[in-house]
């Protein structure tokens, strides 16, 4: 395999929708013959937790995010709520888990991959997952929390992983 | 004539390619896959992966709704 085959994505978030897209191009990625690397940092770290069921989406400050039912007579899942419903409400207790409840459902129905099996098949893919020693340590994360396989190291061992290769994501 | 059916019926993005890498690798080179999808994404991306990865895509045919692959590994 040519260096040019080398692939890094830096992951910094940590909320149930940005958990999907490191895991879809790093599978994706290593199906196209390229050779893989993660480095998950800061909020990112959250995606490497062995528990994952208390990830989730917020729409609170988030005015990007459509919001339509996923159930329901056709007429109402064709409505777009997101801007319709005002930003102060999505503060009230439980709104986090009623939308992320929401969107798992809304993924299912359109036949997206759970964030578990997407993160299996990225390890099955030989996928390298590198955890940021200094940020499991900032936050008070324990190794244990962990699923096995991850390796921890720092920005230099990025580095080292991005040295070769031409192709390189933030996210 | 297909060697080996793989139906990635109601799978969405990148479930279908991720599949098709994982059934080709099963196979020896020459024999012929067949991918089936609901997915109108995978057009362009089963194309995009038989550039990137030198299999060799035969046809591609679709049938109300589901589109058929005929996929030769390289």
């Amino acid at each position: 395999m040519s260096d040019n085959n080398k692939m890094t994505i830096i992951a910094t978030k940590g909320t149930f929708d940005w958990a999907f897209p490191p895991f879809i191009i790093a599978s994706t990625g290593v199906a196209m013959d390229k050779e893989v690397t993660i480095f998950f940092t800061f909020y990112g770290l959250n995606l490497l937790l062995k528990d994952t069921s208390k990830l989730r989406v917020s729409p609170l400050g988030n005015p990007g995010m459509p919001m339509k039912m996923p159930f329901g007579p056709k007429w109402l899942q064709k409505i777009n709520f997101g801007p319709k419903i005002p930003n102060i409400l999505w503060s009230i207790p439980g709104t986090e888990a009623l939308v992320t409840w929401l969107m798992k459902k809304t993924m299912a129905k359109h036949g997206v991959a759970k964030l578990e099996d997407l993160r299996d098949m990225c390890q099955e893919f030989d996928v390298k997952f590198i955890a940021c020693e200094m940020t499991v340590e900032l936050f008070g994360f324990n190794k244990e929390d962990f699923i096995d396989g991850v390796e921890f190291a720092g920005a230099a061992s990025y580095f080292d992983e991005a040295a070769t290769g031409d192709h390189h994501l933030y996210m | 004539m297909a060697d080996q059916t793989l139906d990635a019926s109601g799978l969405n993005c990148p479930l279908p390619i991720l599949k098709t890498k994982k059934e080709l690798s099963k196979m020896s080179a020459g024999q012929v896959l067949e991918v089936i999808s609901t997915d109108a994404g995978s057009v362009k991306d089963i194309e995009a992966f038989c550039n990137q990865t030198g299999n060799k895509l035969i046809s591609n045919v679709e049938d109300g709704g589901k589109y058929v692959f005929t996929i030769e590994k390289v």
